[in-house]
C-alpha cells in the first residue's frame, strides 16, 4: 500500500525499537527478554522493567497467544478511523508472558461471537512501504 | 504517617462563572474566574497566595496570567486524578513551611477549545505501540478492561449496574442547577442508547463540557479567621501504576485499592464513617472499579452493592451528589469537581441535593487509563 493512502498514525521508532520494526517488516514478532529474572517483556526497553537488569537480548516471538480483552470501536477516535468502524482493538497475551496491544482482525466485530480466552496467532499487515504492523487472528 | 502534623483545611471552593458550554470563555479564564471565586468564598485576596498548583497547562501561564509571584509551584499531570492529588502536595508544602495559602485551579475547553492538539507525542510508547491501531484516549482504552471485568464477573449483573449507576448519577444532576444534563434517564434510554465503543454506550461516557474550579487550603489557625468553616484534610495519598492500558498489571484492579487504604488509615476513619463518597465517574465502569477496590465492597460485588438505586437521591449511600462527569460537568480533567462538591456538602451548602448526614467525605480521583489514583478523605470542622 502506498504511503500517501494510509491515514492512520504510524509509529516513529525510537533507537531501541527500531529492530522491533525492522522485524515486523521481515514479519517476525520479536521480544525484549531478561536473561537475569527470565521473563520476556512487551514494549522493547534496554533495560528490564521486572528486575532492572542490563542484561537483556532480543528472542522470536511464536506467535502465538490468547485474546486477554477487547473492545469494538464504533465512534473513531481520531477522523483516519472513521471508514474503519466497527474495528476491534484487544490486549494479547503472548505464549511469552507479555501482553500486547493490536487489532483483532478476520472476524465480525459481534461481541457475542468473540470470547475473552480465545487462541489467537500473528498476522502481519504491511500498511505503508515502511511499516508492517503485528495484528491478530483467531486461531481456528 | 506523620505527614499531618499542622491542621491544614480547605478554606474556598468554586467553580468559574459559567460551566458547561461556553464558547465565550478561554480555559484560562475559567482558571481565573474559579479562583477569583474561591478567594471571595474563603475571604482571602489573592496577594496571600503563595503556593500555586494546576495540571494540563503549566504553573508560569496560570501564574502570570492572575499575576501570582509564588513561593511554592507544582505542575503534577497524572490525568484527571492529579487535583486530589495536589491536595497532598498542598498538606505536605504548607506543613514543611515552604508556603502557607495554596492556590489549586483548573480551567479547560474541553468542548468549545478554537485549537486542540491531536493528543500524540511520538516520543512516548502509546504512541508507537496503541495508536497505530486506534487505541486512542479514554472511551477505547476503559473499554478494554470493563470488556475484561464483564467476562470475570458476568455481562448480565455488570451490564445492570452500569445503568443503575447512569441512571442514579442522573437523577443527583436533576437536583444541581449547574449540571448540563438535567432531564431525566430511564433505564430504557440507557438501554437502548448508542455504541460509542462496546462495551459501552454513550451514557457509560462522561460529558465533555467547557468549566473551571479552584480550591484554597491554609493551615486551621488562619482558618478561624476565615469566611466559611474549614472542612479538614484527615488523609491523603496517590499512586500510579502504568501509563497505556496494555502495561495495566491486573485490568480489573487499580491502584486506588493502596491510596484508599493509605489515605483511611491516615485519616483514622472506616468505611462506616464515610457520609459521604467523591468518586471520579470517567464511565459507569469506573465507579463500579473504584466501589470494590476502595474497599466498599469486594471484588466482583460491586453490581450487587449499587443495586435498587442505593446511590441516587433517598438511597443510603450517597454517591457523586453534583451529577458527576457523567451528567454535571466533565472538561477533560474532572478531579477538582469532586473536592467541590464534597466541601459543599460537608459545610452543608447543597441546597435541593444536601445529604443528611455530613460529617465526612471520601474522594477518590482516577487518571490516565486508569493508571493514577488520588484518595482525600474530608472532615467538617
Amino acid at each position: 500500500m502506498n504511503q500517501d493512502q494510509y491515514k492512520k498514525p504510524l509509529p516513529i521508532p525510537q533507537p531501541e525499537s527500531d529492530f522491533y520494526w525492522e522485524k515486523t517488516k521481515q514479519h517476525e514478532l520479536w521480544l525484549r527478554t531478561c536473561k537475569d529474572c527470565q521473563k520476556a517483556y512487551f514494549y522493547p526497553r534496554d533495560i528490564c522493567p521486572n528486575c532492572f537488569s542490563r542484561n537483556t537480548t532480543w528472542i522470536q516471538a511464536s506467535g502465538k497467544g490468547i485474546l486477554h480483552t477487547f473492545a469494538i470501536v464504533h465512534r473513531a477516535p481520531a477522523s483516519a478511523f472513521k471508514e474503519s468502524t466497527p474495528y476491534i482493538v484487544a490486549i494479547i497475551e503472548l505464549e511469552e508472558g507479555p501482553r500486547m496491544p493490536t487489532n483483532l482482525i478476520g472476524v465480525k466485530p459481534d461481541p457475542t461471537q468473540i470470547k475473552i480466552g480465545m487462541q489467537v496467532q500473528v498476522v502481519f499487515e504491511d500498511v505503508s512501504d515502511k511499516f508492517t504492523l503485528p495484528k491478530f487472528k483467531l486461531n481456528q | 504517617m506523620s505527614i499531618n502534623r499542622k491542621k491544614i483545611a480547605i478554606v474556598g471552593v468554586a467553580e468559574s462563572d459559567k460551566i458547561g458550554i461556553v464558547p465565550e470563555k478561554s480555559a484560562l479564564q475559567h482558571h481565573a474566574e474559579a479562583a477569583f471565586n474561591a478567594l471571595e468564598d474563603a475571604g482571602l485576596s489573592k496577594n496571600e497566595v503563595d503556593g500555586v498548583f494546576t495540571a494540563g497547562v503549566s504553573t508560569l501561564t496560570t501564574a502570570e496570567y492572575m499575576g501570582i509571584h509564588p513561593k511554592f509551584t507544582d505542575n503534577t499531570n497524572v490525568g484527571g486524578s492529579s487535583f486530589v492529588i495536589h491536595l497532598a502536595h498542598a498538606l505536605a508544602a504548607i506543613n514543611s513551611g515552604y508556603c502557607e495559602v495554596a492556590l489549586i485551579t483548573h480551567g479547560e475547553t474541553g468542548r468549545s477549545a478554537r485549537w486542540r492538539s491531536n493528543g500524540a507525542d511520538y516520543n512516548r510508547p502509546d504512541s508507537q505501540y496503541e495508536m497505530p491501531y486506534g487505541i486512542i484516549g479514554p472511551p477505547v482504552t476503559y473499554s478494554l478492561a470493563c470488556a475484561r471485568y464483564l467476562d470475570q464477573y458476568g455481562e448480565n449483573r455488570t451490564r445492570e449496574a452500569m445503568a443503575e449507576i447512569a441512571v442514579a448519577t442522573r437523577k443527583w444532576a436533576g437536583l444541581n442547577p449547574k449540571a448540563l444534563k438535567r432531564e431525566p434517564m430511564s433505564f430504557e434510554d440507557y438501554h437502548n442508547d448508542r455504541w460509542i465503543t462496546w462495551p459501552f454506550h454513550r451514557a457509560d461516557c462522561c460529558l465533555v463540557t467547557d468549566a473551571g474550579a479552584a480550591i484554597v487550603i491554609t493551615t486551621e489557625e488562619r482558618a478561624v479567621n476565615l469566611r466559611k468553616k474549614p472542612v479538614s484534610i484527615l488523609g491523603a495519598a496517590e499512586g500510579h501504576d502504568h501509563r497505556m492500558i496494555s502495561q495495566m498489571p491486573d485490568l480489573t484492579s487499580f491502584v486506588g485499592k493502596h491510596t484508599s487504604k493509605r489515605a483511611l488509615e491516615m485519616a483514622g476513619v472506616r468505611h462506616e464513617d464515610i457520609d459521604l463518597t467523591m468518586i471520579y465517574d470517567s464511565f459507569t465502569y469506573t465507579v463500579l472499579l473504584s466501589l470494590e477496590d476502595l474497599g466498599f465492597c469486594s471484588k466482583g460485588e460491586g453490581p450487587d452493592f449499587v443495586k435498587g438505586q442505593r446511590t441516587a437521591p433517598g438511597g443510603d449511600f450517597p454517591l457523586n451528589t453534583n451529577g458527576g462527569g457523567l451528567s454535571y460537568t466533565h472538561p477533560g480533567m474532572y478531579g477538582i469537581f469532586l473536592l467541590v462538591e464534597a466541601v459543599r456538602q460537608l459545610r452543608g451548602e447543597a441546597a435541593d441535593r444536601q445529604i443528611q448526614s455530613h460529617d465526612i467525605a471520601l474522594i477518590n480521583g482516577t487518571g490516565g487509563s486508569l493508571s493514577s489514583t488520588g484518595t482525600a478523605v474530608l472532615a467538617i470542622g
